[in-house]
């Protein structure tokens, strides 16, 4: 065999930075002004009040948090969802969260975990400040938009 | 000893000998010097084979082209890297091993590459090539092969601390959307799962690398720019001093770690 007739498809870079167009959910390589952050008030660890006015869709919350070309939550955790197979293992898995977690919990483990402790490796989702030399392209946004993060809340609630 | 015997042990030595300079596949313990282990480690045995064995290892065709460049007259002197440094396998042995080191003449870190381009400059007049071009790669995984089964080990005192010391903080630095530092995985995880890949320590002892999603041979900094966009921060350019002075403080956490050129990664 030759080397040159020796060739190795492989899967996709997982971290991959590029984006997938055509994702209704993905955050393809993201267009015009970022839009205005929503303010959100902290309370015993805890954002109680939604951060939309649309109700959370979990259908779409699911899509939102297996999307792999936007940080998705399989990077670093486990999920019970079999269709998936590459899972990371770097945090605790999410099976049950749904019961261990409130609305208002989640949200701002998501919004940002970091207020939570300072030191975790989870990336926030819902923040722009306080972070170092962001891409041109991600300048002043958010990893996910507020309906993502709603979405993806009533979707983590299904997990009992 | 019988002199059939005789030649059988002679066939052996010679084969074991051409073996050697056609493999690599060492044991297993090889790769590993006290805590810090090459990123062969964490490979699969499917990716393994493809490292061991030279007919299959896919960066060994920039190898066999970077000893076509060697040889190749381009420039305004008429000269080629072999004019002045003739046998490679002599000559070249150890280099690719002490890089990066710290340059008078600029006054900052210099790698082999940027070193290949400045000789092509100064002493044959040619053009540098480009970072990143297949033919830099094919030289300097040409170059570094000769110091295979080498320890890789890096001089950080003297001029070259401040800039070790710019490269670690650099490791240590939380960057991009994501907001992680290299330190996050490559210290505090080293064989966990991150989706289906398997963190390994981001030694760079095996460098240039062919790596399979890219279907190329790379060098560290093209691996350093996916890391970093790979956190949605803002890479530096290939080449840049930032990039050099972290690639010497990488070299200097994987010291003593034998030279892999051409490895092979996911
Ligand atoms: C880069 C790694 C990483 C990513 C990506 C990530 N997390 Fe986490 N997450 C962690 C770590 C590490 C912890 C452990 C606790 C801590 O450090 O805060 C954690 C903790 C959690 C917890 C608390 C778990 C418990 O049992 O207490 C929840 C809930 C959670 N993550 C949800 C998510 C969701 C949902 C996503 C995607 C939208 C996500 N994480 C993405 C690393 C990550
Ligand atoms: C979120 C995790 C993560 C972060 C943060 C990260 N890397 Fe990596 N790195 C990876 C993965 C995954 C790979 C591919 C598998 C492997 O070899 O570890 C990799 C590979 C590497 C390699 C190649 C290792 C080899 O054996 O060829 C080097 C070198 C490297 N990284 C350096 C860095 C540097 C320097 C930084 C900071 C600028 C960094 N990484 C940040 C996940 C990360």
């Amino acid at each position: 065999m030759t080397r040159a007739l020796f060739h190795i498809a492989f899967a996709a870079a997982l971290l991959a930075p590029a984006v997938v167009a055509g994702d209704a959910v993905a955050q393809a390589t993201p267009q015009g002004p970022p839009p205005p952050l929503v303010k959100f008030t902290i309370v015993d660890n805890t954002i109680p009040e939604p951060l939309t006015d649309v109700p959370g869709d979990p259908d779409r919350g699911k899509r939102v948090v297996t999307n792999a070309s936007n940080s998705t939550c399989l990077i670093c955790h486990r999920m019970p969802i079999p269709e998936q197979p590459d899972q990371g293992q770097i945090a605790p898995p999410l099976d049950g969260i749904g019961s261990r977690y409130t609305a208002a919990q989640l949200r701002l483990r998501l919004v940002n975990p970091k207020l939570l402790t300072p030191e975790t490796m989870m990336p926030a989702y819902y923040r722009v400040d306080g972070l170092t030399r962001v891409q041109a392209q991600y300048q002043g946004r958010t990893i996910y938009s507020a309906q993502d993060i709603e979405d993806a809340i009533v979707y983590l609630l299904t997990l009992k | 000893m019988n002199r059939s015997a005789a030649f059988l042990v002679a066939l052996g030595l010679t084969l074991l000998l051409s073996g050697i300079a056609r493999a690599q596949g060492w044991p297993i313990e090889r790769y590993q010097v006290e805590d810090r282990k090459s990123g062969y480690f964490y490979l699969g045995q499917q990716t393994r084979v493809l490292q061991d064995d030279d007919f299959l290892n896919p960066g060994m065709s920039a190898v066999d082209q970077g000893a076509g460049l060697w040889r190749k007259v381009e420039g305004s002197e008429g000269k080629s890297c072999s004019s002045c440094h003739a046998n490679a396998a002599q000559t070249m042995k150890g280099v690719a091993a002490r890089y990066p080191v710290f340059d008078a003449k600029s006054g900052g870190i210099i790698n082999l590459e940027l070193v290949i381009n400045r000789e092509r400059v100064e002493k044959m007049g040619a053009a540098p090539y480009k970072y990143e071009s297949p033919e830099l790669l094919a030289i300097t995984a040409y170059i570094a092969t000769q110091s295979r089964g080498l320890p890789k080990v890096v001089e950080i005192t003297g001029p070259a601390a401040p800039f070790f010391e710019q490269g670690k903080e650099f490791f240590f630095v939380r960057r991009g959307q994501i907001d992680l530092s290299c330190a996050m995985c490559h210290d505090d995880r080293p064989g966990v799962l991150l989706r289906g890949d398997t963190i390994s320590q981001g030694q760079t002892n095996e460098f240039p690398m062919y790596r399979l999603i890219w279907h190329t041979i790379s060098s560290t900094h093209r691996m350093f720019e996916w890391c970093n966009a790979s956190m949605r921060a803002e890479p530096y350019a290939l080449g840049s001093p930032e990039y050099l002075a972290l690639e010497l403080y990488v070299a200097w956490r994987g010291r003593g770690l034998p030279i892999e050129t051409p490895g092979v990664r996911k």
